[in-house]
């Protein structure tokens, strides 16, 4: 089985360097790039099928298509990296950024490479400052190694590289968020359109990938979209960094092909549920997601199947709910949390949200009430999408109406008990 | 034209706006919050969801913010559709969850736009049942209270403040339900508008602090519209009033004028008319000593003392109406009205006057002047001088790089959107004055000189635009690539804009000014020439004439005067103190009529109680040259009147038959050409509605059969307002009235400021009927371009002499506004202003008193070090209450004093 993007990542958590990253075949794909044009590389993207692995899923190559191309456009533009990497359960873009940066770098380039954009920057989590010293390292042996600055490899292409480490917000994930966190404002989002590919950082045309997007991208380019897609399970192409969290017995993250079931991973890589405790539940892809149970497990952790599943596959990194465990107080942890990073721009998120974390508080605390249920219920509808700002509060609503769904008899089990169950 | 439909009825509205800006020009009630018709959309509260449907098959649509939907040709929405209407209601139900309900004690209660939108939604009951998040509140100066626990986190007045007014001391911290509105810490807010926020903010947090001081509920006050008086550029305002006090000022909107924004100055100014000094009661000087007189009295002696064949002239005013002056000028005969400002003021305001006559250029209003695309201002401290001139060219930055935006698609109301895709981009501000000035930072490029080396850099410009135009002899070459990169900038623009005005005190730099509008001219009919004026009717007098103040000093020198008339004028800051001393000893009779005591009516022998704008009707003329007319508030319960009325008693001609205001008009009209158009300014006094006057009273105004109750249980018969068609009672006919008539912006549902929407004749466009006020300057028609040739030598700094320049406070500088506390709070100190290396020349430091000695005089003052300020010059502060400099321009030597 192939694993092209954890392949060359150490055992022993080092990092690879720009030696070892370039005698497993690292800066190849580069070197391939350089002879061809931005389109040529667009296409190639486009054919693979890469779909954005933020959590989203958006079609890279069609994504790219949005930028303003040729003399006229405006300049400069720019290639974000998004490592902010905040979604609670979710860490998959950590171990490629601590592991093997170069592999991003590359992937940035030739991104830069097809929208033809000047400058790049890494921005990451506030809290990843490992990573922050690896990618900064990394881009300095990048430089010094004529792949990045001016004149890559002798080419007309030129690009510089910086890495910007997040304040530390949620909303700073979300890629216009981000780019006013860039530019120094709050970490409000932007109203779409207009899109950053027209409008993004600083005004300019700016594509901001996730990180493991775009550590897709030298593998895409050096092996071509027919090696990429037969990577995968399913129609869209490559593989998957899938992660499990919770009472499993090894929790852990697994780059595997696209597609993978939800069974395979839980109980094949996480090695099954901790002994003792049974499987309730999960999030398939970060806290955003809504609850799949035991009836889903066969389903094939992709974009679509996930979804005709009524959840999201996310960012693929799974967070497992066992039945020692208050599924009230789980979503209520959950909520309390988009409460306080939601940014006070919307009224339906910053009221809705406080509202809903003050009930399942409530609740928790045993001083839940009948109508709670309706207004929780409610509060899912009314920050539903288009409600809404940006994404942030209907992501949060999926955990709640799912856990209202499948959960319900043990919030109705807090109210009548007028406690906890699991607390004693 | 596009065709919308909404709730299936279909409607002509016009392209290039937002759904919710359609909706309510057509007068739809559709509730928002973070939007502003001055600030375009954002989307931040969700409040103006609407249903979109695709076609008229689509029966589900979905919702969508009308804010942040462009109108397109068929769109289909839905205002009552069932589910936008919950949405709406369960949005007010999430701004209200921490709002602390105290409607009675919030000086907001009764103009609210939050209790107008929650009555509108239908949310009634309150369903969260925990904690509020609360907040410190912190001090922000002497105009602003802050409140924050009330706050539903619209947005607006970090937008205001930050975005439109440039300021950057109030921001937004925390977030989630959490976000503060305020300063890093306690202190006066730095924007000198920021009193909008008291109107820009839908709910209590920033209230009016000097309302605070003698609160009145909205629906209590007794309002009339009403003219800034505190400087030349004539903001619309309404003034309200109650138990003799006015109460506060409020921005008046007019599309032409200050549309939505007030600066502090005229928000604030108002309290001189509620001081404890006023004049109150006619006094006469018997032995020495005021005695207060009754009206009759006075009346008769002011008439004994013009008819016994006393040689009277008049004193008139730019701050009197143009009928006080009028009805002076009538008294004591056209050539023996004298105009009450010094012959150096006269002669830079008939400058002005001829300029802008002559054409080509036009006169901008403020609004053209927002639209401006280049703009060099020449001389000007307009922030100081005409502050609300200021925000009008902050806007005007805007105009060419919202290019950059149109380019990418971008709607101009998408206001989030602009700005990210425009960014800091600029557009051209050029600022040539002798001192820094609070428009330096968004200005392309600044030039500090001497005013003479102002007006060169003037001349230059208006040669490199067109050569036929002279050149200034001499020009250092860095000086001529400025004025060539200026000219090549104003060139390219298309509605280019010159922005000058008396503050320099320089003809110089005037002729300037008109040779850059004239060369411009030639190539472009949208060039505009605005030049600001310090007084609110400077403009009006100077269209009035009248022989400048030293004439009059040398007609009772001559003994060609005896009894002279001052109209609302303090001489001594129009002159020195010696010659106007002499001037009013050497007369045998003065007559001073005024509202507040000043050195002049010290030395006057009778003092008449003058009407201020609240007390009186009458019209300025303003720095645009719009004739607009300004009514009474409140009859005064002292024998306060208008100045016109007082005069006409003196008058031995016509003047005495004038029974109201529209017989003033009526003759000015007349004898004057100048004003024939001044009486359209506004409807006369017997226009109705219906038969019915218009209320100054809302309907609710409560009291009436109380509030004099200590005083005689019997109601009162409601006074006659003779000059006007307002009523003084909460009766008449409150729908609709002309656009100079509006009392207030109120409309059923709408009780706050907000409720200007219903009185336009398109959102953020003309009132209804069209803006109020008459334009009596248009350039002549077809005149060729004429040059002013005489540019000045180059400014050569003296050996152990300085130039004196004035320098201009928008808190301090202005006469009436330092009688209000709140401002005076503000007002800088006496101080003199150097250069660095000059101060450093003289060996004295930062607040080291230096000793001025200017033509006879002796000033000791503080140093203020001003970075930069040009070598050889020292600036004056004007106007301030407790210092009167010497008169400028002056050569003074400077010395440290001992």
């Amino acid at each position: 089985m192939e694993k092209p993007l954890t392949q060359k990542i150490r055992t022993d958590g080092e990092v690879v360097d720009v030696a070892a990253y370039e005698q497993a075949g690292g800066y190849q794909a580069l070197r391939k790039a350089v002879k061809l044009a931005p389109k040529e590389i667009m296409e190639t993207v486009k054919q693979s099928n890469l779909r954005g692995r933020g959590g989203a899923g958006f079609p890279t190559g069609m994504k790219w298509s949005f930028v303003p191309m040729g003399a006229d456009a405006p300049r400069p533009k720019y290639i974000v990296c998004n490592g902010d990497e905040m979604e609670p359960g979710t860490f998959k873009d950590r171990l490629l950024l601590e592991g093997d940066p170069h592999e991003l770098i590359e992937g940035m380039i030739l991104a830069a490479f097809a929208i033809e954009a000047e400058v790049g920057y890494v921005f990451l989590r506030g809290e990843y400052k490992l990573a922050g010293e690896r990618v900064g390292r990394a881009i300095q042996e990048a430089q010094q190694r004529g792949y990045l600055g001016k004149n890559i490899l002798g080419s007309e292409r030129s690009l510089e590289m910086h890495v910007h480490m997040s304040a530390g917000r949620y909303m700073c994930g979300e890629e216009t968020g981000l780019l006013n966190a860039l530019e120094g404002k709050r970490g409000n989002p932007r109203a779409k359109p207009p899109f950053p590919q027209v409008s993004g950082l600083w005004g300019k045309p700016t594509i901001v990938q996730n990180v493991e997007t775009l550590c897709n991208l030298p593998h895409i380019v050096q092996n071509g979209p027919e090696w990429f897609k037969g990577l995968s399970k399913t129609a869209d192409g490559g593989t998957k960094i899938y992660g499990a969290s919770g009472k499993v017995k090894r929790p852990g993250l697994w780059e595997l092909p696209l597609g993978t079931t939800v069974r395979e991973i839980l109980e094949e890589h996480a090695g099954g549920m901790k002994d003792g405790v049974k499987f309730r539940g999960l999030l398939p892809g970060g806290a955003s997601t809504d609850f799949l149970v035991a009836e889903h497990l066969d389903v094939k952790m992709d974009f679509a199947e996930v979804q005709k599943a009524g959840s999201r596959m996310g960012t693929g990194t799974m967070i497992v709910l066992d039945d020692q465990t208050c599924p009230v107080g789980m979503v209520w942890n959950l909520e309390r949390f988009f409460a306080q990073e939601s940014c006070g721009w919307c009224t339906p998120c910053w009221s809705g949200l406080n509202w809903a974390a003050r009930m399942l508080e409530a609740l928790e605390e045993g001083r839940g009430d009948p109508g709670h249920l309706d207004k929780l219920a409610y509060i899912t509808r009314f920050v539903a999408p288009g409600n809404t700002y940006c994404a942030l509060a209907p992501g949060a609503a999926e955990p709640l109406q799912s856990g209202l769904k499948y959960f319900r008899e043990d919030f109705e089990r807090h109210i009548t008990e007028k406690r906890c169950p699991w607390r004693h | 034209m596009a065709t919308i439909y909404v709730d299936n009825k279909p409607y002509e509205v016009k392209p290039g706006q937002s759904l919710l800006s359609a909706c309510l020009g057509l007068g739809l009630n559709l509730p928002y919050f973070c939007w502003h018709p001055a600030l375009g959309s954002v989307g931040a509260c969700r409040q103006c969801a609407i249903k979109q449907f695709k076609d008229e098959n689509d029966t589900r649509g979905r919702l969508v913010m009308a804010c942040m939907t462009p109108v397109a040709e068929k769109v289909r929405i839905s205002i009552e559709d069932k589910e936008a209407v919950d949405f709406r209601a369960g949005v007010i139900e999430g701004l209200m969850q921490s709002h602390p309900h105290d409607c009675p004690v919030c000086d907001e209660g009764g103009e609210c736009h939050l209790q107008d939108m929650t009555v509108m939604t239908g949310h009634i009951y309150r369903q969260y049942e925990y904690t509020k998040r609360t907040f410190h509140n912190q001090y922000l100066g002497p105009f602003v209270n802050h409140e924050m626990n009330r706050c539903i986190q619209c947005y607006r007045c970090v937008r205001y403040y930050r975005e439109y007014a440039g300021e950057s001391d109030l921001n937004s911290f925390l977030m989630r339900n959490q976000v503060f509105f305020g300063r890093s810490q306690d202190g006066v807010l730095q924007s000198e508008f920021a009193g909008n926020l008291v109107e820009i903010c839908p709910t209590g947090v920033f209230t009016d602090k000097t309302l605070k001081q003698h609160y009145t509920r909205k629906w209590d006050l007794q309002m009339a519209p009403s003219i800034c008086v505190h400087c030349g550029l004539g903001c619309n305002t309404t003034a309200g009033e109650r138990y003799g006090t006015v109460r506060r000022i409020v921005n008046r909107y007019n599309g032409d004028v200050n549309g939505y924004f007030l600066c502090d100055r005229g928000r604030f100014g108002y309290e001189f008319v509620n001081r404890k000094e006023r004049i109150r009661q006619p006094l006469q000087r018997k032995n020495g000593s005021l005695e207060a007189i009754s009206a009759e009295q006075a009346q008769e002696h002011l008439k004994s003392l013009v008819a016994t064949g006393n040689k009277v002239i008049g004193i008139g005013s730019p701050r009197a109406s143009l009928e006080a002056n009028f009805a002076l000028r009538t008294a004591v005969g056209a050539v023996r009205f004298f105009s009450g400002v010094s012959e150096a003021d006269a002669r830079l305001a008939s400058l002005i006057l001829d300029v802008l006559r002559k054409g080509p250029a036009r006169t901008p209003s403020l609004t053209d002047m927002e639209m401006a695309d280049a703009v060099l201002v020449l001389g000007e401290d307009v922030m100081n001088v005409a502050p609300r001139a200021a925000l009008a060219l902050r806007q005007s930055t805007r105009q060419a790089p919202m290019e950059i935006a149109r380019k990418k698609g971008i709607a101009d109301w998408q206001d989030d959107a602009v700005r990210e895709a425009v960014q800091e981009e600029k557009g051209p501000l050029y600022i040539a004055t002798p001192n820094a000035t609070r428009l330096d930072g968004i200005a392309k490029e600044t030039f500090r000189a001497a005013p003479d080396d102002i007006a060169r850099l003037g001349f230059a410009v208006a040669n490199a635009i067109d050569p036929a135009a002279p050149a200034p002899p001499g020009l250092p070459s860095a000086v001529a690539d400025l004025a060539a990169r200026i000219a090549q900038t104003l060139k390219g623009a298309q509605r280019p804009l010159v922005v000058c005005g008396a503050g320099c005190r320089s003809e110089a730099v005037i002729q300037a000014a008109a040779n850059v509008a004239a060369a411009l001219a030639k190539s472009n009919q949208g060039v505009a020439l605005s030049f600001a004026a310090p007084e609110c009717n400077t403009m009006g007098l100077a269209m009035m004439g009248g022989a400048p103040l030293e004439a009059a000093f040398q007609a009772v020198r001559d003994g060609n005067a005896d009894t002279v008339i001052v109209l609302e004028n303090d001489l001594y800051r129009r002159a020195d103190s010696k010659p106007v001393d002499e001037f009013l000893k050497g007369a045998k009779h003065v007559v001073a009529l005024d509202y507040l005591p000043n050195s002049t009516t010290g030395q006057a022998e009778l003092i008449l109680p003058a009407g201020s704008f609240a007390e009186a009707d009458g019209t300025f003329v303003n720095s645009e040259g719009r004739a607009q007319r300004f009514f009474q508030v409140f009859l005064p319960q002292d024998p306060i009147l208008e100045s016109w009325r007082w005069l006409r008693a003196a008058g031995q001609g016509d003047s005495a038959a004038w029974k109201n205001l529209d017989n003033v008009l009526d003759a000015m009209a007349q004898s004057l050409p100048a004003f024939k158009r001044v009486p359209e300014a506004a409807p006369e006094s017997g226009f109705r509605i219906s038969g019915a006057k218009v209320p100054r009273e809302p309907h609710r105004y409560s009291g009436r059969t109380a509030m004099l109750a200590n005083i005689s249980v019997s109601e009162p018969k409601p006074p006659e307002d003779q000059d006007s068609p307002l009523s003084f009672t909460m009766e008449g006919n409150p729908n609709e009235p002309p656009s100079a008539l509006i009392p207030f912006f109120w409309a059923p549902g709408w009780n706050s400021i907000q409720s200007t929407n219903k009185f336009q004749s398109e959102i953020a466009g003309p009132l209804k009927g069209g803006n109020p006020g008459v334009r009596l300057i248009e350039p002549a028609a077809g005149s060729a371009p004429s040059y002013f040739t005489a540019a000045p030598e180059g400014f050569h700094a003296k050996h152990g002499e300085w130039l004196t320049v004035p320098l201009y406070h928008i808190f301090g500088s202005e006469e009436l506004s330092n009688w209000a506390p709140a401002v005076r709070e503000l007002a800088p100190g006496p101080y003199a202003a150097l250069s660095p290396e000059e101060a450093a020349a003289l060996g004295v430091i930062e607040g080291q008193i230096i000793q001025i000695a200017a033509n006879g005089s002796q000033f000791q003052l503080p140093l203020k070090v001003a970075k930069e300020l040009p070598k050889g010059v020292v600036g004056l502060p004007v106007g301030l209450p407790d210092f009167r400099g010497p008169l400028m321009p002056a050569w003074v030597s400077i010395s440290r004093a001992i």
